[in-house]
């Protein structure tokens, strides 16, 4: 099994299990007032960091191109509250005209 | 008193709002090196939007697949207390628990929880989580094939479509300055370390270092 296979099974297993395990555990045991906090935010950090990467790194070093422009459409877009998949279309359409001058 | 039939409309008018949007996924994963075979299993069997981009995200950018599995978890703890909250509403048995479980995600949550008794809470759940799940299988499909046929996915811009797509999901949680803070933190570490670690531990050191300080910090006004 491939690196990739392992990480994709890893992944199904965890995620299932997290659904799984809070429909069945007692409430009791989660609602702990720092866990709470935590997992609301998880995500707000992960994100900032996923954009940050996606959008600045290459390999392992830090560049400026079309993607940051993408990300700015995207911003406004949103701001303009514009639904997510044309948000997503659009943004993309920007970088590939703006590779394509 | 909400009716049935606006619960089931508007439970559907989400899920094909969101369930539409599995074939960026799909075009995203694929041109991201994954198969075909591997975007559709993903989409049918870890059913979280934010860790699926996640993990082929990290994928993509040449990181570890164990690293990005790492990540979709963590993402993916939210849906842990999803099910802390939908549990009672639902009062489900052991059996309807296990086929349930699946479906607890953002907007199957959002669309049960605020029900007033456990029919309707059902209603508004399974309404909003099988159509997102029947739809995004089949828009992953779609997309993945797309993906697959296009070649060199910069032509197209869909390397710059996954921060689009982060950016998207992020977007709800800044309306708060905590949500801002930590988001920021998360980018400025992860950012950081680019050039020093290798790919895909900058989003888990830059998340978790992000979270930390967003527990120490609270705003004075409400915390």
């Amino acid at each position: 099994m491939t690196a990739l296979w392992g990480g994709i099974v890893v992944m199904i297993v965890t995620c299932f299990a997290l659904k799984y395990a809070g429909l069945s555990v007692p409430q009791s045991i989660l609602q702990h007032a720092l866990t709470v906090r935590a997992v609301e935010l998880i995500p707000a950090g992960l994100l900032g960091a996923l954009i940050a990467v996606q959008v600045f790194a290459d390999g392992s070093s830090v560049q400026v191109d079309a993607r940051l422009l993408a990300l700015g459409v995207a911003a406004v877009l949103l701001t303009l509250r514009v639904p997510f998949l044309p948000m997503v279309v659009i943004a993309a359409a920007v970088a590939a005209l703006v590779r394509q001058l | 008193m909400t009716s049935d039939r606006s619960i089931v409309i508007d439970s559907l008018g989400v899920g094909l709002a969101t369930g539409a949007y599995g074939v960026s996924f799909g075009a995203i994963s694929t041109a991201s090196g994954l198969s075909v075979l591997q975007t559709c299993l993903i989409s049918l069997l870890v059913f979280t939007g934010a860790s699926q981009f996640a993990f082929v995200g990290i994928v993509a950018s040449g990181g570890n697949p164990l690293t990005g599995a790492l990540t979709a978890a963590l993402l993916g703890s939210r849906n842990l207390f999803y099910g802390v909250s939908m549990a009672p509403k639902l009062e489900l048995g052991p059996g309807a628990r296990l086929a349930s479980a699946h479906f607890v995600i953002d907007e199957s949550t959002a669309m049960g929880v605020t029900r007033e008794n456990r029919r309707q809470a059902r209603l508004g759940f399974y309404w909003t989580g099988i159509s997102i799940f029947v739809l995004w299988n089949l828009t992953t499909f779609i997309g993945a094939l797309a993906g697959d046929a296009i070649g060199d996915p910069r032509t197209y811009g869909l390397d710059a479509a996954v921060g689009a797509a982060f950016l998207g999901l992020l977007w709800p949680r800044l309306a708060s300055w905590t949500g801002r803070l930590v988001a920021l933190t998360g980018a400025a570490v992860a950012l950081g370390l680019v050039p020093v670690t290798s790919a895909g531990l900058p989003i888990i050191i830059g998340g978790g270092t992000a979270v930390l300080l967003g527990m120490l910090w609270r705003p004075r006004s409400r915390s």
